[in-house]
């Protein structure tokens, strides 16, 4: 009988994106990860420092296609988003986009991505997660159409200070007047494309989505046109450290969804993950977990996600007790820590990295109230040669790392 | 004769039977565990039926073993090893086929191919049927209370007492009530649209049942074979190693290391009572046993209608057992191969050979397969769950041969006409022109089949009724009605006797839960 390799037989491995052909190819040290259902590059390279001083310094292209993507086009379809997020959709102007996160009944987060309104009565809806169901819950009776372009549509990430430049060069029309959080149709490579100005990094950065078709020729076009830029194909472990200094959080590891949790106290509000700026309180009329959130506005948040910064002497200070230089993991750490003031936890860390653009031991932390208050001095435990041993550190706001050219 | 002299007698080696006979050694007793057939195991064996080609002849694959016995037990030691069993592809008449994987990025892959809708939708089942796994789970492990009515308030009481029940909402509870009432085709078509998809999670809904998809209360057993669990792992099914007689082998070798001791070929014909209390047991070769405590671990009309006169029963309780479904509606075709089956829906060896396939096409399907059950026939196009354990564990066959298990539904008891040797041939034949549908060459390459009828179940395995589960998984049979209302505790009405196998609570499969609990209110009771 023929051997059916397990290996080799398509449906028995995890999706491929469009631009697997190239990053295959790129990917020497075989580092793939899992993301949304597909194979996504870890890191091009065994260390991740060029890949990350890439997003920093010159510009990272990144493969984003595992993200889920729905198109929400019909007469209701701003009223369908109107209802799902916490923000003023009705307010929103073509071609701006909008990040939030949406919750169930009791105010708590489903998931988190961006709306960008493509026309008046059309829009594109990012997660992390299938939202298909729970779109097509809520729009019961209203006239619009969710169509799924996850695989449809492929999705690149440029991100660094040369990100402009270089799309300035592949693009057809010229990225300048492109505001922050804003989205234009062009093209590259004589292939459409929209370019939005966004990005997963807190750097100067856009994302580029387009046919998944047409992926190969603009992978091409924009390496072509960023080769004397310093363009660097980059994994999303790079991109792992980068969010965390740009004080993003992500799905399945800094909160749990609505959706997953086992217990109440898994759950998250936008309030507790800091998105309060994102819950539109005088919106007119109803959305998914309104109520909720008012009472939890006024009456406050028992928890909060803020920065933390590890003093890096009273580091250096455990590690010395037992004659070692301060040990730092090489990448973000997806891992709860605990937090203390004196005796008593007082949150967790879900993500921790080194950052080495501000040379600081960094982290994403939920605190109780009031301990979140900037200012604040905790602990955090750190694991020195197998004990456990308590750090000093100083709650910060968010983001750790804000450069003046992100916007600008 | 000293000899014949114990503190405990337990009838039957089954898993339950051993497996209690060892927590009570482990407890200091004395305890002997007597068995009608030559081999330890019940329903839980391997047998050589062809030479060379070894089966696991009626249980065949293991979920819900208790990790605690496991601990307990030693069993790692005493050479207990569940292999994983890791998807279930379901065949299609259009040559295509449905696969759920280990793996959720790929199942989700899979079905999205087939329905975008559903493939969402099985996210959230998954979820909600967990959830209500883990609160339903924490029961099984619980002595029933014994409520005085049956309401609903009752019964949310009951769900109450898990210890992960205070973690759901109403919301949670009334989802879990209404799955305990359910037919499992409406619990599917609320979540659904794929037919193979709802076909075969209806199947679990179904098994060792005299009822259908669409019969209510099939919900819950579906959900009851939710909460299969290795090493803590909810949901996974598992192969073990040496087949199912693996597990009791391992059981069997600890029991003993305890100091129990296993006599074969020792069939009791009755338990001996002496002023009002179970004292010993006779043998059918005439030989008497005597002990401060008797249990039964054989199946519930055997153990109350058989072995003990029903003068020291109450009437209710006789009628009750009298009226505990037991009828059989299961059988299994075992099959010796000199090669491996070549399906067409997925040429070549691969991945669907090392998992279970089902035969169950839509919830339509499995819902006429039940209509000829209805009516006193095996079904002419049946449901099946096909597995081939040598390609999980190689020394079940010879090097390149294979063996085959085919659990089949419907297969009455009390087949019309009666099952003699024309009409289990026939069954047999039915099982491989439905497995030659979906895999043509498998006829070719037949050495051997070993057809088993449920009343082959109750001729060899000595399960009275020839049901898989000792009694169907029917809510009325179950927590504390299991066997019989107010006697779930594996107490009976008689003293010193008592009752721990899969006709009591919390029922059938290779689980132990019964065998243990019975011992620890055994000991509870020691005086
Ligand atoms: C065909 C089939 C397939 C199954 N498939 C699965 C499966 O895949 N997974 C699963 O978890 N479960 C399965 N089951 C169910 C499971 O096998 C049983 O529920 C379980 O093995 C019962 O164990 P027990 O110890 O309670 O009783 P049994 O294993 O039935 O043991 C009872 C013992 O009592 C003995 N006995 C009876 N009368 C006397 C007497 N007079 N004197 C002495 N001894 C006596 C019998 O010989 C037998 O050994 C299946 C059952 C069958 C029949």
């Amino acid at each position: 009988m023929p051997e059916l390799s397990t290996v080799h037989h398509p449906l028995y491995q995890l999706r491929r994106t469009p631009f697997h052909a190239r990053t295959s190819q790129l990917c020497l040290p075989h580092n793939w990860r899992r993301w949304g259902g597909c194979i996504a590059v870890g890191s091009y390279d065994l260390g991740l420092d060029r890949e990350y001083w890439a997003i920093r310094n010159h510009a990272a292209l990144i493969d984003i296609s595992p993200l889920i993507k729905y198109e929400i086009g019909g007469p209701d379809a701003a009223r369908l988003l109107h209802r799902l997020t916490p923000r003023d959709i009705h307010r929103m102007q073509v071609g701006q986009v909008y990040y939030t996160g949406w919750c169930d009944d009791d105010g708590k987060l489903l998931d988190d991505g961006t709306v960008t309104r493509i026309g008046e009565k059309s829009f594109r809806l990012t997660a992390a997660e299938p939202q298909y169901r729970w779109l097509s819950m809520n729009a019961v009776g209203m006239q619009v159409q969710v169509t799924e372009l996850t695989e449809q549509m492929a999705a690149l990430s440029l991100q660094g200070p040369k990100s402009r430049t270089i799309l300035n060069l592949a693009c057809e029309q010229p990225v300048d007047s492109l505001k922050y959080f804003r989205m234009a149709f062009n093209r590259i490579a004589g292939k459409a494309v929209s370019v939005s100005r966004t990005g997963y990094t807190g750097d100067l950065g856009y994302e580029i989505w387009m046919d998944a078709a047409d992926a190969l020729v603009i992978w091409d076009a924009l390496m072509a046109a960023g080769h004397d830029y310093g363009i660097t194909p980059t994994g999303i472990l790079a991109m792992d450290m980068a969010r965390v200094e740009a004080g993003l959080f992500m799905l399945d590891v800094d909160y749990t969804s609505a959706s997953h949790a086992w217990i109440a106290g898994q759950r998250s509000s936008p309030y507790e993950m800091g998105l309060g700026w994102t819950v539109n309180l005088d919106k007119q009329g109803y959305f998914v977990g309104r109520r909720a959130l008012e009472r939890e506005h006024r009456e406050g948040s028992s928890w909060k996600m803020v920065g933390l910064e590890i003093d890096w002497e009273g580091l250096e200070r455990e590690y010395a007790a037992v004659g070692m230089p301060p040990q730092i993991p090489a990448s973000a750490v997806r891992g709860s820590i605990p937090i203390y003031t004196g005796p008593r936890q007082v949150g967790y860390a879900s993500t921790s990295t080194w950052s080495p653009v501000l040379k600081k031991y960094i982290a994403l932390v939920h605190l109780q109230q009031p301990f979140h208050a900037p200012g604040t001095r905790v602990e955090i435990e750190v694991t020195v040669e197998h004990h456990r041993r308590k750090s000093p550190a100083t709650v910060v706001a968010l983001p750790f790392y804000d450069p003046e050219w992100k916007k600008k | 004769m000293a000899s014949n002299t114990y503190d405990a007698i337990v009838i039957g080696a089954g898993h339950n039977g051993m497996i209690a006979a060892a927590y009570l050694a482990r407890a200091g007793k004395k305890a002997v565990v007597l068995e009608r057939r030559e081999i330890v195991g019940g329903a839980a064996v391997t047998e050589e039926i062809f030479p060379g080609y070894r089966f696991s002849e009626f249980s065949y694959v293991v979920s819900l073993l208790r990790p605690e016995i496991i601990r307990d037990l030693e069993l790692p030691r005493h050479g207990l090893k569940i292999l994983p069993l890791p998807s279930t592809v379901t065949p299609l008449d259009n040559g295509d086929y449905l696969a759920g994987w280990d793996d959720h990025d790929l199942t989700r892959r899979e079905i999205y191919r087939h329905s975008p809708r559903d493939a969402e939708a099985y996210d959230e089942y998954s979820r909600v049927m967990a959830r209500a796994a883990k609160a339903i789970k924490p029961i099984i492990g619980l002595v029933p209370p014994d409520p005085s009515s049956l309401s609903w308030r009752d019964m949310k009481g009951l769900l109450k007492l898990g210890q992960y029940a205070h973690s759901l909402s109403e919301h949670e509870l009334y989802r879990i009530a209404k799955l305990v009432t359910q037919s499992s085709a409406d619990l599917l078509e609320e979540w659904f649209e794929l037919d193979p998809l709802k076909g075969t999670k209806a199947a679990s809904g179904i098994i060792g049942t005299y009822l259908g998809p669409r019969s209510p209360g099939t919900a819950y057993v579906l959900l009851h074979h939710y909460m299969g669990e290795i090493d803590g792992a909810f949901r996974a099914w598992g192969f073990a190693k040496n087949g199912t007689g693996g597990v009791t082998a391992a059981i069997a070798s600890s029991a003993r290391a305890l100091g129990v001791e296993i006599r074969t070929s020792a069939a009791v014909d009755k338990v001996i009572v002496r002023g009002g209390r179970a004292a010993g047991v006779a043998l059918a070769n005439g030989d008497e046993l005597t002990a401060k405590v008797v249990m039964s671990a054989a199946d519930p009309k055997r153990s109350f209608l058989q072995f003990v006169d029903q003068q020291h029963f109450p009437d209710e309780f006789v009628q009750a057992i009298r009226d505990f479904r037991v009828r059989g509606s299961s059988g299994k075709v075992n099959i010796a191969l000199s090669g491996l089956p070549d399906f067409t829906c997925l040429p070549g060896e691969g991945p669907l050979h090392r998992g279970a396939i089902s035969i169950s096409p839509s919830i339509e399907y499995v819902e006429r397969a039940y209509d000829d059950a209805k009516y006193g026939n095996f079904s002419r196009q049946p449901y099946m769950d096909i597995i081939i354990p040598s390609m999980i564990d190689r020394d079940m066959a010879p090097p390149g041969h294979h063996v085959m298990s085919c659990f089949v539904q419907y297969a009455p008891y009390d087949v019309a006409g009666g099952w003699d040797d024309t009409k289990k041939e026939a069954f047999g034949e039915t099982v491989i022109a439905t497995i030659e549908k979906y895999a043509p060459n498998i006829r070719g390459m037949i050495v051997g089949k070993q057809v088993i009828t449920p009343r082959d179940i109750e001729r060899i395995a000595g399960i009275t009724g020839g049901n898989i589960f000792h009694g169907e998984l029917l809510l009325h049979q179950l927590f504390f009605m299991r066997p019989a209302p107010q006697w779930a505790d594996f107490r009976t009405p008689l003293a010193g006797y008592y009752f721990g196998a899969a006709g009591a609570h919390p029922g059938g499969g290779v689980m132990g839960a019964a065998g243990k609990m019975a011992a620890n209110e055994i000991l509870k009771d020691w005086q």
